[in-house]
């Protein structure tokens, strides 16, 4: 990311290391919301990182939103940060308007998704939708005939009772929620713009999980840097072991290789602000990286770590937990990679080579 | 915390190197065509034509970076990048100038005497002159320190004894750049007492002898040399200063694209069989190896960025250069466990000869340049662990 990026990345660290410390996400994973942390950042204006002014935003760039998304990943936030994010960005995207609230995204596979839209209430079941029991409003994109309609519905008890929700939570602790819709009313909805449409929500959700992995593995491989210069053994730091100092090399090569994916994907995104299909394209490189990424990066953090890794109490499971749910979130490698082959097979051998090199082309 | 420690930054190709990848490309697919080469594996490092070479010169397309004053184009890093990875993607023969495209020239306009300098390197821009590197010996591999072969100071020059191996390109080489020892070793400063000398290859003394590789073909040699006389003005830059330059010069030899493309041309000619009756497995391995081929590329477009703005990325080339290598051997073996059997054993077929070509050329790729546990070693000191 450029520059300017670093310096909104470091902003957002600050905050986040501030108030998202061990003991507070510990207390989220036991179901306390973090009121204080989530007013500190609806306050500070990062909520609305991605929504225009037109629309109540604070028209900053979207990758200024991602560079916020990265440094969250990289402090285990326990809030729907990340999600507020994407829900305001497809409100906006049906020119709604869009307040700083909690929000959480209902985004499926839009080829298995069992959801019915009727055009006034919508139908089915959506799993794993994040911390949706904390969030006030959930956002879903529905495809019908030849448009996509963003919709939004209100969480809480009172004004919806068409709608439930059942606690689950994911590998890391974290409220991923079933919600079951019966014929439930939204609050608003609207026709998307842009060719924003189900298989492209899905895309979004894609990278900026991609993105949140690439902070948490530079979180992770500084953490076990550091441990294995404090830790001593046989006399010396661990670090001085060559066999742990070639692990260590090949986690950094995996933390450099989904960072430059994540960030290429998220460039593309930001370029025109939209998931067309050469974003797509990059996004689908990034969600098939991550997956050895992840095995590899949280793999050796642990090795490293020894048993005191392997504890509640450290906070590496804050990070290594989180990779290795995100890795399988809005499709895993095995999806990601066969729909990118078929990508490729329709390049054929002829358009392989300038398919590849299209995405460094002036824009 | 920074965002991470390693930079691998957005490059956009600016218009004018966009316009040369159409040249190139054209120029490509017209020698092809005309037969003027068929398509090899790990052509920088196998492929000698010295007339494909003379005519890449007689394109600007060699010394693209190199300043105007001494004869090279004055072109940026990126032009020179896009050059260079469609000739590997291509697979077209460019070995003999490869050497001193990437490092050797470089290394001589910044060391070598004035008048040396332009006695060579317009030859060099020209595809006319081409070099080996001699810095691997039969004691002397991952420990470069420790060279044996002397040079010993005579009247006008030096005297070269001993042995270097594994020297690429020398049987059709015009120079070696050699580094030599030129005073005792001190056992308190091991990387003292080297020095780089510009050898003709044709000097009385030089004896270059072919190796056989795996495959049976000769690229690689053992270059003899007895009572070789050396000039002084053939010495590089300070007598005693050659471990500086030859760690600067292992930089550039380790960041370019030819370190995850050496086999591009065998994944490109095998999509012509892969995209019949294709499976979901079929379609995993193409989804995975062109994400891991593009990200490689943005990360290594990221470090000729750097290389323009004047940095100097070591510790990027090094982790570019290890999960590259890493990478070219894993793009064959899933490529081939798509392929139907009979791909590797149809000899008269394009894509079996560049399957097997590539297959048994790949164990190098991990070795040449650095070691990858070399590599590793310099990160984990990037790192602060060493
Ligand atoms: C195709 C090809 C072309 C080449 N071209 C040239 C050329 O043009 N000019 C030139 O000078 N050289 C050339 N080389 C030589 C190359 O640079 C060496 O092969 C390389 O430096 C390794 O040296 P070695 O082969 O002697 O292996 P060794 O150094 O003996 O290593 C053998 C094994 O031990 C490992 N090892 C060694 N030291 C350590 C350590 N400290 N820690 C952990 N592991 C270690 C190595 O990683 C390797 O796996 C070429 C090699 C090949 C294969």
């Amino acid at each position: 990311m450029t520059e300017t990026d670093n310096i909104i990345f470091d902003t957002a660290s600050r905050i986040f290391e501030d108030l998202s410390t061990p003991e507070v996400v510990n207390a989220a994973e036991e179901g306390e919301w973090p009121q204080a942390l989530w007013q500190a950042i609806e306050e500070s204006g990062l909520t609305l990182t991605w929504i225009p002014e037109a629309n109540g935003g604070v028209g900053a760039s979207m990758l200024d939103g991602f560079a916020v998304i990265k440094a969250a990943g990289g402090a285990a936030l326990p809030i729907p940060l990340a999600e507020t994010l994407m829900a305001g960005w497809l409100l906006a995207k049906g020119g709604l308007e869009v307040g700083t609230e909690p929000m959480t995204v209902a985004i499926l596979d839009p080829e298995t998704s069992g959801l019915s839209w009727d055009g006034t209430a919508l139908s089915g079941t959506a799993l794993s939708v994040p911390h949706a029991r904390n969030a006030k409003r959930l956002v879903t994109v529905v495809d019908t005939g030849n448009k996509s309609q963003v919709l939004e519905f209100a969480l809480t008890q009172s004004e919806n009772t068409q709608l439930s929700i059942s606690s689950h939570v994911n590998l890391a602790g974290e409220p991923w929620d079933t919600v079951t819709f019966d014929k439930a009313v939204p609050t608003r909805f609207a026709d998307l713009e842009d060719g924003t449409d189900a298989s492209s929500a899905e895309a979004l959700g894609a990278l900026v999980r991609c993105v949140q992995s690439a902070g948490a593995m530079s979180a992770a491989l500084e953490l076990t840097i550091q441990y294995s210069m404090e830790r001593v053994q046989f006399g010396r730091p661990i670090a001085k072991f060559q066999a742990l100092q070639h692990s260590v090399a090949a986690f950094a090569g995996q933390v450099a290789a989904i960072n430059a994916a994540a960030d290429s994907a998220a460039e593309a995104v930001a370029f025109g602000d939209v998931i067309d299909h050469a974003a797509w394209i990059e996004v689908a490189t990034a969600k098939t990286r991550l997956e050895e990424a992840v095995n590899t990066g949280a793999a050796v953090a642990h090795q490293v770590h020894g048993a005191m890794g392997f504890t509640y109490e450290h906070r590496l499971h804050h990070l290594t937990r989180r990779l290795w749910s995100w890795r399988d979130e809005y499709g895993s490698d095995a999806v990601w990679s066969i729909r990118l082959g078929e990508e490729v097979l329709q390049w054929g051998a002829e358009g392989l080579w300038p398919s590849i090199t299209a995405v460094s082309d002036p824009r | 915390m920074s965002v991470t420690r390693f930079r691998f930054p957005y490059v956009e190709m600016p218009e004018v190197a966009s316009q040369l990848r159409g040249e190139v490309r054209e120029f490509l697919a017209e020698e092809r065509a005309n037969g003027g080469f068929v398509p090899m594996a790990d052509c920088w490092a196998s492929g000698m034509s010295a007339e494909f070479s003379r005519k890449l010169g007689q394109r600007g397309w060699l010394g693209m970076t190199w300043d105007k004053q001494y004869g090279g184009h004055g072109r940026t890093f990126l032009e020179r990048y896009v050059v260079t990875e469609e000739m590997l993607a291509a697979g077209a023969p460019v070995m003999a100038h490869w050497i001193a495209d990437r490092q050797s020239g470089p290394q001589i306009i910044k060391n070598a005497q004035p008048h040396v300098r332009d006695h060579i390197i317009p030859r060099i821009v020209a595809g006319e002159c081409f070099c080996a590197i001699g810095m691997s010996e039969p004691n002397t591999g991952s420990d470069l320190a420790s060279v044996a072969t002397k040079a010993e100071k005579v009247d006008g020059g030096w005297k070269v004894n001993g042995t270097k191996l594994w020297s690429t390109g020398a049987h059709g080489g015009d120079y070696m750049i050699t580094l030599l020892r030129t005073s005792p070793v001190d056992t308190n400063a091991r990387h003292e007492g080297l020095s780089q000398f510009i050898i003709d290859l044709k000097s009385p003394g030089v004896n270059v002898r072919g190796i056989a590789d795996i495959g049976g073909q000769v690229h690689f040699n053992e270059t003899q040399f007895e009572d070789v006389f050396v000039p002084d003005d053939y010495v590089l830059g300070e007598v005693g200063g050659g471990w500086k330059m030859v760690v600067g010069e292992l930089a550039l030899e380790r960041s370019g694209p030819e370190r995850f493309l050496s086999s591009f041309i065998v994944f490109q000619e095998a999509m012509k069989v892969l995209v019949n009756n294709p499976t979901d497995k079929t379609r995993e391995v193409l989804g995975q190896v062109v994400a891991k081929i593009k990200t490689l590329r943005r990360m290594s477009l990221g470090i000729a960025g750097l290389l323009q703005e004047g940095a100097s990325p070591e510790m990027e080339a090094a982790l570019v250069k290890d999960m590259s290598t890493n990478f070219e051997r894993e793009l064959l073996e899933k490529i081939r466990s798509v392929l139907p059997q009979h791909a590797l054993v149809s000899l008269d077929s394009l894509t079996a000869n560049l399957l097997r070509e590539g297959i048994l050329r790949v164990p190098s790729s991990t070795l040449r340049g650095g070691t990858n546990e070399v590599l590793k070693g310099m990160i984990a000191r990037q790192l602060g662990m060493r």
